[in-house]
């Protein structure tokens, strides 16, 4: 069965997802994106393979290693980053603004 | 349900908006921003440095639960101007999506509102896409806290 990659495929697999904002951060080799999972190293390989065909992430060869990157053109196709990231300064706004309402000058 | 926090992000730009009213005076808001101890509890990042003034700079680092650093962030002040504005460069170490130019107006709309506008100028579309999403992955944590990773992914689909 040849199952067409579509970028939704993809993200419906959370060890998916996690790689993805993983590679977001910088781009690594795939032993360094393994390490930071509990998951067996071919299933990690198993991942990065799927999120490469379907092109959100790319692969550059760097001496002897493959380095992958995240393609954020691609990403952006599917996913707009814009609402985590409002929602990110509107949670660091709501602390500073819950911060400072308890503000109390410190005695000089 | 109200989004006090508003983004606009045009597409084709290098530029982002973020606009934020705030139920504090003028003052409070600003000094938020003066006084290290206080980034440090909003911002959830240690400040290793902040120099408020022209020609000042600073730097941020955060570690993970082991002692590891996985974000270290710095810029340039270039302006300065307290209850006024801030203009500062920020870089986030580690990624090769260039340096960002921050502009901070801050501003008085009552005795006890006031608002900020922040314009975020990148050096190119792609470096702009990609500091957003690298920016809330570094928010969440690389550490891999799944369940507060879950949450911000399930607002991807």
């Amino acid at each position: 069965m040849n199952l067409r990659r579509d970028v939704f495929q993809a993200i419906a697999d959370p060890t998916r997802r996690a790689i993805l904002l993983l590679v977001a951060s910088q781009a690594m080799s795939a032993g360094a994106i393994a390490a930071n999972f509990d998951t067996a190293r071919p299933t990690v390989s198993k991942h990065l393979q799927i999120l490469t065909e379907c092109e959100l992430l790319e692969q550059v060869q760097q001496g002897r290693e493959v380095i992958y990157h995240l393609n954020p053109l691609k990403m952006k196709e599917i996913a707009d980053f814009i609402e985590p990231f409002r929602q990110m300064w509107d949670d660091r706004f709501n602390k500073l603004e819950a911060i400072m309402k308890n503000y109390t000058p410190k005695k000089k | 349900m109200e989004r006090k926090t508003k983004v606009h992000a045009e597409e084709g730009k290098q530029e982002i908006f973020i606009t934020r009213e705030f139920d504090l005076p003028l003052e409070l808001l600003f000094k938020a921003y003066e006084e290290a101890d206080i980034v440090e509890q909003w911002m959830g990042t240690k400040v290793v440095k902040l120099e408020n003034k022209q020609h000042g700079g600073f730097e941020f680092e955060t570690s993970d639960n082991k002692g590891n650093v996985v974000f270290r962030a710095n810029g340039t002040i270039h302006q300065f101007v307290p209850n006024e504005n801030i203009i500062r460069t920020f870089e986030i170490m580690g990624t090769p999506h260039g340096i960002q130019l921050e502009y901070l107006h801050f501003e008085s709309i009552s005795p006890e509102k006031s608002k900020l506008n922040m314009q975020i100028i990148y050096r190119s579309v792609k470096d702009r896409d990609a500091l957003i999403s690298i920016g809330v992955g570094m928010a969440i944590g690389i550490d891999m806290a799944h369940n507060r990773l879950e949450k911000v992914l399930s607002n991807l689909q």
